[in-house]
């Protein structure tokens, strides 16, 4: 099958690379790019874990071709630190509040919990549970998940951070 | 996992998109979302051997107030819906539905187009544009026909579409102001297709139903509309005989597989459940 070439911009920087129709938009990612922060979970579009944001938008990156994200604008999780290399808002919150065990679901849980702060920068705890019901952590139970995703919120927002009473 | 080859076209009008599609006949298909066939490709259940992306065609996007009607075009997505505030005030039954919809990464990339022509009896759309009496607006080579949502499902993922045709907009009328409205969908869990699920939209005039339509979803082949289950509400206070006597007529025409969310007879249990809950609370919040 005949080779398509692609263009599109990637944590900032232009890329490109020859694809066939077929591959998903997570293998040129994680194969053509090199970039392996963004997980192959379920491949189903379930667990979430290949999510990237994509013009601002929350994207399972295995549901997609790659020759669709052409002259995209896409974020994925090696693009979440801040400039100077320190960790940003999100991914300090998942570090304070033990918001990961395993690890493996978190670059998805970062990428949607970075769209939805975008979204809604004050959401509720039900408005955190809906917005990351895309994301299937086996090892958490969610509940530090949910306060990581609070504490970054209260940082964006320059409040301190509570966490509510159990 | 990894689909078959296939070639891919991304026309940038919806002529050259029916040319496409009519010229590469049966081996092409229109992808929209692709929440659906990525999946089905992905496991080899589909492999078609040209894709038609209709994401280039920036007339298929977008929602529009055209006399009472609202329309909205077939590439609009789930999130799109959900973000309209003409959507949240003329037909608030179809933000209700959305928010039901899978989860919130499939709904920014998910449209109603797709989700109504795909023919598929687990989709939610179909029952809302059915009880809402959308019609659906086809275009082929030969042009374009409106055809009612009501008449539109076959059977399951057999639809009136011809081949070469594509479904390019939704025409949804807006109901009464004041009109009450519910969709109840009992799901195992977040992105699961409804175990059963009911819209309902009516009027009440003086504490009784004065009109009301009923869709139900996923408890049949195709989506269905109850007719004799709306029939048996007009004019009544929804007292419990009469919402008996309701969800009795709503259970009567399904007819769900048995499947992983339950045996037939559960299924057209919690169907007539639906309906009921469906019922009492569109009445409660009619005006």
């Amino acid at each position: 099958m005949a080779k398509t070439h692609v263009t599109m911009k990637v944590n900032g920087a232009e890329v490109e690379g020859l694809v066939e129709p077929r591959t998903l938009l997570v293998h040129f990612i994680r194969e053509n790019l090199g970039m392996t922060g963004t997980h192959i979970g379920c491949e189903t579009t379930h667990c979430g874990a290949c999510t990237v944001d994509i013009d601002g938008m929350s994207v399972k990156s295995c549901t997609m071709f790659a020759v669709q994200a052409q002259c995209s604008d896409i974020t994925t999780v090696e693009g979440m630190a801040n400039a100077d290399g320190t960790l940003s808002a999100l991914q300090e919150g998942f570090r304070m509040m033990h918001g990961l065990q395993c690890g493996f679901c978190t670059p998805g849980m970062i990428m949607r919990a970075h769209r939805l702060l975008k979204e809604n920068a004050s959401p509720s705890e039900d408005e955190i549970r809906m917005g990351i019901s895309g994301n299937i952590c086996r090892c958490t139970g969610y509940q530090n998940i949910v306060k990581a995703i609070q504490y970054a919120a209260a940082k964006i927002n320059g409040v301190e951070f509570r966490e509510a009473a159990e | 996992m990894i689909p078959g080859s296939f070639s891919y076209h991304r026309p940038a009008s919806v002529a050259d998109a029916v040319k496409l599609l009519s010229d590469l006949g049966e081996d092409a298909r229109p992808l929209a979302g692709g929440h659906s066939l990525v999946p089905m490709m992905k496991l080899r259940l589909a492999s078609p051997a040209h894709l038609v992306d209709l994401h280039g065609i920036a007339g298929l996007k977008g929602i529009s107030r055209n006399g009472n009607n609202l329309v909205i075009g077939a590439m609009t997505t789930q999130h799109d819906l959900l973000a309209s505030e003409e959507v949240a005030k003329s037909i608030p039954i179809l933000r209700e539905a959305a928010l039901l919809i899978a989860d919130p990464q499939v709904r920014y990339r998910g449209t109603i187009g797709g989700n109504v022509a795909n023919g598929d009896p687990g989709n939610d759309m179909p029952a809302l544009m059915m009880a809402l009496g959308a019609s659906y607006r086809l275009e082929g080579t030969n042009g374009a026909r409106d055809v009612a949502a009501a008449d539109f499902y076959q059977g399951a993922y057999f639809t009136a579409l011809e081949p070469g045709e594509i479904l390019t907009s939704v025409s949804v009328p807006v109901p009464a102001a004041g009109h009450g409205y519910a969709y109840e969908k009992l799901k195992r869990k977040v992105g699961d297709y409804a175990t059963a699920a009911a819209a309902v939209v009516l009027t009440m005039a003086g504490g009784k139903v004065a009109t009301c339509s009923i869709g139900l979803t996923n408890v049949h082949e195709t989506p269905l509309l109850a007719a004799d289950a709306a029939k048996a509400v007009i004019g009544t206070s929804l007292d419990a005989a009469t919402l008996k006597k309701a969800a009795a007529a709503a259970e009567a025409i399904m007819a769900p597989a048995a499947d992983a969310r339950g045996p037939v007879e559960y299924r057209k249990h919690v169907g007539g459940i639906m309906v009921t809950r469906a019922l009492q609370r569109a009445a409660a919040n009619a005006k």
